[in-house]
């Protein structure tokens, strides 16, 4: 078995994995450890934008986009952590402009910025053009630029080795124990600091936007471990996913004017949010298409509806909403710019579906995209062991794997990419700091026997459950039962049904028995993470009884703020789900009733 | 949907087992607006866990799963199955050593992206807030600007089947990325790089490239861009 030394042990090489290796590898001996190589990461797939109050094309103010960000999260984002990341957008995206992204720009040379839904003008309440974009590939350009940045900077990359493990003992972590996919070799990474940036979830459930290796890695092994995981209930339901296949279509089509129609023509956004209409935020705009659906508003009685971006149809609510350019003129979209501005999503609709969305309507439904929840940290990406805000020394985590909080209960459109660059780069800063102050811990005797016998467990076993079927039925229960909408019978049907496939987990056989690129082995051990996390979801989805965000309650329909604004933390052992509560750290934006 | 039959007709090759790659086909039934990777994945999961491939977003983003399908380099995730016959071909992409079945090393193909100096040079102090750069400016660059690194291209060319010290397509279509960015100062150095015998000279205009790119990026026309500035600026 190899042992790798480097003071600093990044999981994940993604938006926030790769900036914070940037800024930890400036003063640190920093590796990056990756089951994927760095520009597979979903990054990559991030579409319509990157939110910062610029003001490029209009008046704006990061205040504006902080209480935009608190009112999205339906309040249960920690007020210090969202004024951190609006304030700070500014002059990171300027950054990211200075490393060489190709933001698309204005006719005077600046980014160029586009409106997304829930970001707005504070004192109009209309749209704001705050989202930072190059063309429909806004996530693929950072994760391209931040890459290409590491290859300047010369950063250690160890790709396609899969981390199985952090080394924690008696509260000090050490490093982690991966798997080299290419080999079957263990390795141990010992550091004098981890950090986890290993993304979302999304596979827990059955229609998503999320890439087939998004399985929640980071977040188990830390559960295993007795970390804690926060605000799990919360999992955002994006409302334009490709019918049938999740594949999301960007929001930046209803920035760039796109409406959404129900099986009868009608544009029903304006019954839901009368203001914004169809740039409401994503989880009203998500509950909006089930409610169309089960009134039999679907197209032709299925469960879709469609995202019409066709220049006749858009422009004439242009006309009908008087929407105009900030200088005054009348809005207007034309074929060209459906091509130009999103490139992508024509490209996806053609291959997917063989249609052009500069002639013909999406079929769409509501896709599971993303997981406010994670691992607790503070502004500075320190993990919390709980909720107390104990700090664990030298153990670091960002971007969606994480939960600072600035996405609460509902996040925000470009407010992913923006947590994720700015603080990836928080952290590495932290961490560079850290490093220079400590020894290199000592590490445990036997650091790898336990996860070695796992996955020895998991290769030999001859039982007759397999794991594609296991995996299907977790996804289709959640999506049934922990979805848009909750109800007690359902989610504790889901509950049980998590409890069932786990025991099945354990008899699980697999006909790979090799050492090299046994994908077989490792889909088996992301589908045991899935597990946990589908688990401690609906456990946390029942005991939240009230309807806050991205968690909506049929039976506890209103939010409640005296008894649940506040965070939960989850934790894991032997005897099931253990839930706590912590306060939500309110500054200056008082909670009231979220209209849009 | 109704469903149809397939036939995946798979090269197979496991390091551990075998002296040489070998043909297996698979039977399975499947919806005509299936991407190819279902029809793998639907193998793997329910057939035969040992089929081994690279895969991850499964919508034409990431550029896991560059192989060659019915002939052609594709990404198994962006062609449909109605878009091809009823028996398909598939195999790895051509030109980098099979580690197993239709898992190539990449470490050759990054070490020609890496040589091409990818990143912005521009030593100059930033400003406080953005560069700026005209929109005409932003277009000179903005196919390049949509590689996601698959190596469809690069394994699809005949120039660097024959010799694989040649640098290849994708990595002068990272170069033209930079080199025609008006905030880049580092075209003159990069040029040398690519004037080199192993360079842009050994692209023989052949359009495979362009044919295998699923990015839809013209490839041979960024390549012409390069080898044109190279002439223009040693004049």
């Amino acid at each position: 078995m190899k042992i790798h030394k480097h003071e600093v042990i990044i999981v994940g090489a993604g938006g926030a994995g790769l900036m914070a290796a940037l800024y930890a590898s400036k003063k640190a001996d920093t590796a990056v450890v990756s089951k994927l190589y760095p520009t597979r990461s979903h990054t990559g797939t991030a579409q319509g934008g990157v939110g910062a109050a610029l003001g490029n094309m209009e008046e704006d103010h990061w205040e504006w986009h902080a209480f935009d960000t608190v009112k999205g999260s339906d309040y249960l984002a920690d007020q210090d952590a969202v004024e951190v990341m609006c304030r700070d957008a500014i002059t990171t995206i300027y950054e990211l402009e200075h490393m060489g992204l190709p933001f698309d720009r204005t006719p005077n040379g600046k980014i160029s910025q586009r409106r997304f839904g829930g970001h707005t003008n504070n004192t109009t309440h209309k749209a704001v053009m705050r989202a930072c974009h190059a063309a429909d590939r806004t996530g693929h350009m950072i994760l391209q630029t931040l890459y290409q940045q590491c290859i300047k900077n010369k950063v250690n990359f160890f790709n396609e080795f899969q981390v199985v493990d952090l080394i924690y003992n008696n509260g000090v972590c050490s490093g982690v124990v991966a798997y080299e996919v290419a080999t079957g070799e263990f390795h141990i990474f010992h550091g004098k600091a981890v950090m986890f940036a290993t993304g979302g979830w999304g596979k827990v459930w059955s229609i998503t936007s999320n890439a087939h290796t998004l399985t929640g890695d980071a977040n188990a092994i830390c559960l295993r471990r007795g970390i804690p995981q926060q605000d799990m209930e919360f999992f955002q339901f994006h409302p334009t996913g490709i019918y049938r296949m999740g594949i999301l279509i960007t929001e930046g089509v209803r920035g760039e004017g796109g409406i959404l129609l129900n099986g009868k023509g009608e544009r029903f956004m304006v019954k839901y949010a009368p203001t914004v209409k169809d740039l409401a935020s994503r989880d009203v705009v998500s509950r909006a298409i089930y409610l169309e659906v089960r009134q039999g508003n679907g197209v032709d009685g299925q469960k879709y509806v469609m995202l019409d971006v066709t220049p006749p149809t858009v422009n004439k609510y242009f006309q009908e909403d008087d929407a105009r350019n900030p200088d005054g003129s009348l809005r207007h979209l034309t074929e060209h710019d459906v091509e130009a501005k999103l490139e992508d999503i024509a490209d996806f609709c053609k291959t997917y579906l063989g249609i052009n969305p500069a002639k013909q309507p999406i079929p769409i439904q509501p896709t599971a995209h993303y997981a406010m929840g994670g691992i607790s940290t503070d502004i500075d990406g320190r993990v919390l062991l709980d909720e107390q805000k104990t700090v664990i020394p030298g153990l670091y985590a960002a971007g969606e794997c994480a939960c600072v909080s600035v996405h609460g209960a509902n996040r925000l459109g470009t407010n992913s990419l923006l947590d994720l660059v700015v603080f990836g780069k928080r952290a590495g800063e932290h961490i560079a700091q850290y490093v220079q102050n400590v020894p290199f811990p000592e590490l445990p005797d036997n650091a790898t026997d336990s996860i070695k016998a796992l996955l020895e467990n998991l290769k030999n076993s001859s039982g007759k459950e397999t794991v594609a079927k296991i995996r299907e039925e977790m996804q289709d229960t959640m999506m049934d039962n922990v979805g848009v909408f909750r109800e007690k019978v359902g989610i504790e049907k889901a509950i049980a049904k998590i409890h069932e496939l786990q025991k099945r987990y354990q008899a699980i056989s697999f006909q790979d028995k090799g050492t090299q690129f046994n994908t077989n082995l490792l889909e088996a051990w992301e589908l045991g993470c899935l597990l946990d996390l589908a688990e401690i979801t609906a456990e946390a989805a029942l005991v939240r009884t009230e309807s806050r965000g991205g968690h909506s309650r049929e039976d506890y329909k209103e939010r409640d703020d005296k008894n649940w604004l506040k965070h939960s933390i989850a934790w894991k052992n032997e005897r099931g789900v253990t839930l706590k509560y912590k306060p939500v750290t309110i500054t200056k934006y008082q909670p009231k009733e979220r209209v849009y | 949907m109704e469903k149809s039959k397939a036939t995946l007709k798979i090269k197979r090759f496991n390091p551990e087992k075998d002296n040489a790659p070998h043909w297996e086909s698979y039977q399975i039934e499947v919806e005509p607006t299936d991407r190819i990777l279902d029809g793998l994945n639907y193998v793997k999961w329910y057939q035969d866990g040992t089929l081994s491939f690279r895969r991850s977003c499964a919508h034409g983003i990431c550029g896991s799963d560059a192989m060659r399908i019915d002939g052609r380099n594709r990404l198994a995730c962006k062609i449909l199955f109605k878009d091809l016959g009823e028996v398909i071909t598939v195999e790895p992409i051509a030109g980098l050593p099979v580690i197993k079945d239709l898992i190539v090393d990449m470490e050759p193909f990054m070490e020609h992206y890496r040589a091409v100096l990818p990143y912005l040079i521009n030593d100059d102090p930033p400003p406080p807030d953005e560069r700026y750069q005209s929109p005409a400016d932003r277009a000179k660059f903005d196919d390049t600007t949509k590689c996601i690194l698959c190596a469809c291209c690069t394994t699809s060319c005949p120039s660097f089947w024959a010799k694989e010290e040649y640098i290849g397509p994708a990595a002068i279509v990272q170069a033209h990325r930079f080199i025609f960015d008006s905030r880049d100062h580092g075209a003159a150095e990069r040029l040398d790089i690519l004037s080199d015998s192993d360079g842009v000279w050994r692209c023989r205009t052949i359009f495979n490239c362009t044919d295998a790119c699923p990015r839809s990026i013209e490839v041979t026309r960024a390549i012409s861009e390069v080898k044109r500035e190279m002439l223009f600026r040693k004049m």
